[in-house]
């Protein structure tokens, strides 16, 4: 059958989010917090599922990166059923968890940030957007939509689906590779590797006029948390977590994601549906901790793919210790494209990925399993229990935009408290504390609004919680 | 099980004047001339259940209509298959039991093999007009090999009737009333306590949905081999 319908109360689980920005009685930002709201709980919606149905039930729940999703339950499942997939399927899920990472990173930077660099944090709002963009910088824009194009298509390519795939299973894969596709994907590299380092080239300079947002943007001493190889190189789908501090000094590190409870707490704060995790040994919020593109440059010793690994090294020169930036998530999220078609390249390459044996088949062995992997915008990690039935009976997922809770929130205070002043958001005030949520890239309906808006309500409080201005962007 | 005492009658069946034998339904000379009526319940092979009601059709001097699978022809009986009237329904019906239960393709293990969305999708319902119920059932997944999600069911009877009348186990049954009724195993015991069932598979193939499918299954991987009866189903059908 070509045609599905899709009929799907599942949509319904979304995020809302709104900032309030509190002044002090001088009437100076004092606080700031980003709340997210109606965030339907998922956990609770998977009880008395059989387990299989989790890649694709999770993924559901996110119009944006499914693909992680899929990553982090077919995991979880994996350990359930107690195998260790083949090497062929491994490598085919990391080639799909790159094109995803690839596509993902492009759409934030392009679509959703670039206007902001283009045009300028201070420009017409109606403007400020990808077509804005192509108006006046075609080749650039043109370039974004190509390489998220590629992304897409690989993930397209390989699974027959753009979007939900169900190619990645408990187990492994469920077909092998194709050598036409293969080869197809192959035939797009040089470009996509062209675009990446050329729109590198551009950037590096250009942030040069940004000092003020760099300094401001989420720029505090934070932990960091990816994950990593074995060896200590970038990771995107299995390996080790690995915590360092902001002078890089790694404080925990080779911990099995089946033991993430012990090194994580989940805070919750009365303002947010979002849990605020942090690292155990220094409390909460003390343990407060950034993931995603600028963590994992931070907590690995290299990349491990040549360009990837060259593109590092002056990245490091940013700062000493640990590029405390948030503003800086936009320039790892660049390497980390780089890296991901070097690296996806190098897998397809290699001799047995063509292999037929891609997918371990058995019953639930454990009663419980984790998976963990990296989502472009951060670690991932799916927790679940089983009743001797195969049936789920709990479910714990933290996301990236949960792990970045606390950071999100010191960064919009940060940024608003130099750049809001007066009863009155103004409209750069405004896009900043917003271009600082957009550093993060939140997992949150907000992000996937195409052209750059995010449905948003700001506002201003004073100290008796009057609110003085309120501005909302759809 | 059907009758046809071979006995000829004319009717007229979608404008079309055609010959029918005594004992034929409306459903059987409707498919002997390749005309489609829609159905989810009906099964080559198995007796008549007029479950789902998306068969309905008119026919000329009666008032309500009628399940072509159940309905016996008549001589000079005048059918219309497809009137405005009819076609609306069935897409009604084709809503109301998506509303009815938790229908969530995109995670369902017969996602691409389901006669309920195929069913969907030829008679263009893209939407419901209701609300979705929400109901909470909770799935028996107690057997070894296979599993039952009421979630999925549209009650069409079919795993009932394959077991009694082919396996002549007896396994399944209908429970309940209105809104909460549900086909059970035994008297409501857990799947995998059934002293009947014989593990033979015939309820999982027959079933339109993903509500019975065989563990370890993956999102869409539920393929029915809706021809697990063939030996039986041409016995019957030849009505012997
Ligand atoms: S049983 Fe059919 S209609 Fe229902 S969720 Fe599964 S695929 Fe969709
Ligand atoms: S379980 Fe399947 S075959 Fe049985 S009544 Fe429900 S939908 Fe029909
Ligand atoms: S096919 Fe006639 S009522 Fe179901």
């Amino acid at each position: 059958m070509a045609k599905h319908i899709i009929i799907d109360p599942v949509t319904r689980i979304e995020g809302h989010s709104k900032i309030t920005i509190f002044l002090n009685d001088q009437g100076k930002v004092e606080n700031a917090q980003f709340h997210v709201t109606q965030f339907r709980g998922f956990e609770k919606f998977v009880e008395g599922r059989p387990f299989q149905e989790m890649p694709s039930l999770t993924a559901r729940t996110c119009g944006i990166c499914p693909v992680s999703h899929l990553m982090a339950a077919s995991k979880a499942c994996d350990d359930i059923m107690a195998v260790r997939i083949p090497a062929t399927a491994a490598k085919l899920r990391r080639v799909l968890n790159l094109a995803q990472m690839v596509q993902s990173h492009a759409l934030s930077f392009f679509h959703l940030s670039s206007p902001d660099f283009l045009l300028g944090m201070d420009s017409d709002p109606v403007a400020r957007n990808i077509l804005g963009v192509a108006a006046k910088f075609p080749e650039l824009a043109q370039d974004g939509i190509w390489l998220r194009k590629f992304g897409q298509q690989v993930i397209e390519r390989m699974t027959g689906k753009r979007v939900h795939p169900a190619w990645v299973v408990p187990g492994g894969v469920s077909k092998p590779l194709s050598a036409e596709v293969r080869d197809q994907i192959l035939a797009d590299v040089p470009k996509a590797l062209t675009i990446a380092r050329r729109t590198l080239e551009w950037f590096k300079p250009a942030i040069k006029k940004f000092e003020e947002e760099i300094s401001t943007f989420a720029n505090f001493p934070s932990l960091f948390l990816g994950l990593v190889t074995p060896d200590g190189s970038l990771e995107h789908y299995d390996g080790f977590m690995r915590i360092v501090d902001s002078n890089r000094k790694i404080i925990a590190d080779k911990l099995e994601s089946s033991a993430y409870a012990h090194h994580i707490g989940e805070a919750v704060e009365p303002f947010s549906y979002l849990k605020s995790p942090f690292f155990k040994p220094l409390g909460y919020p003390g343990g407060m901790y950034r993931v995603g593109p600028l963590a994992r440059l931070n907590v690995c010793d290299r990349c491990g793919t040549p360009l990837a690994d060259r593109e590092l090294a002056e990245f490091r020169k940013l700062q000493e210790g640990a590029v405390l930036s948030s503003f800086h998530y936009h320039y790892a999220r660049l390497i980390e494209i780089v890296y991901g078609i070097e690296r996806l390249s190098e897998l397809l390459g290699s001799s047995d990925i063509l292999s037929t044996q891609v997918r371990a088949v058995a019953n639930p062995n454990k009663s419980e399993g984790v998976g963990v992997s990296e989502a472009p915008r951060g670690t991932l990690i799916h927790h679940y229990r089983i009743d001797p039935d195969g049936l789920v009976t709990w479910a714990n997922l933290i996301i990236a935009t949960g792990h970045n809770n606390l950071a999100m929130n010191r960064g919009i205070t940060q940024a608003a408290k130099h750049f809001v002043t007066g009863k009155k958001i103004a409209e750069g005030a405004l896009n900043r504390v917003e271009a600082v949520i957009r550093c993060y890239d939140p997992c949150l309906s907000c992000s996937t609004h195409a052209l750059g808006q995010m449905p948003l309500q700001v506002q201003l409080r004073d100290v008796e919680g009057t609110v003085l201005d309120e501005q909302l962007r759809e | 099980m059907k009758q046809t005492t071979g006995r000829t009658l004319g009717i007229k069946i979608g404008g079309v004047e055609a010959q029918a034998r005594e004992g034929d339904t409306i459903l059987d000379v409707a498919r002997a001339l390749g005309l489609f009526i829609p159905t989810l319940c009906t099964f080559k092979g198995l007796s008549a259940a007029g479950a789902c009601r998306l068969c309905m059709v008119e026919v000329r001097g009666v008032p309500r209509l009628l399940p072509a699978c159940a309905t016996a022809v008549a001589d000079g009986m005048d059918v219309t298959i497809d009137s405005p009237k009819v076609v609306a329904y069935r897409r009604q019906v084709i809503e109301l039991l998506l509303a009815e239960r938790n229908h969530i393709c995109a995670a369902c293990v017969a996602n691409g093999n389901c006669e309920l969305q195929e069913m969907a999708l030829k008679l263009g319902v893209t939407h419901t007009r209701y609300p979705y119920r929400y109901p909470v059932f909770k799935v028996d997944a107690s057997h070894a090999r296979y599993g039952f999600d009421a979630n999925r069911c549209i009650l069409c009877t079919r795993c009932v009737r394959v077991c009694e009348e082919v396996e002549g186990a007896r396994t399944w049954n209908v429970m309940g009333r209105g809104i909460r009724s549900t086909v059970a195993t035994d008297l409501q015991e857990p799947w995998g306590r059934s002293t009947t069932c014989t593990a033979c598979s015939k309820c999982i193939h027959v079933c339109p949905t993903g509500a019975l499918f065989e563990k370890g299954r993956a999102v869409g991987e539920m393929q029915k081999r809706e021809n697990v009866l063939p030996y039986l189903s041409s016995m019957r059908s030849s009505g012997r």
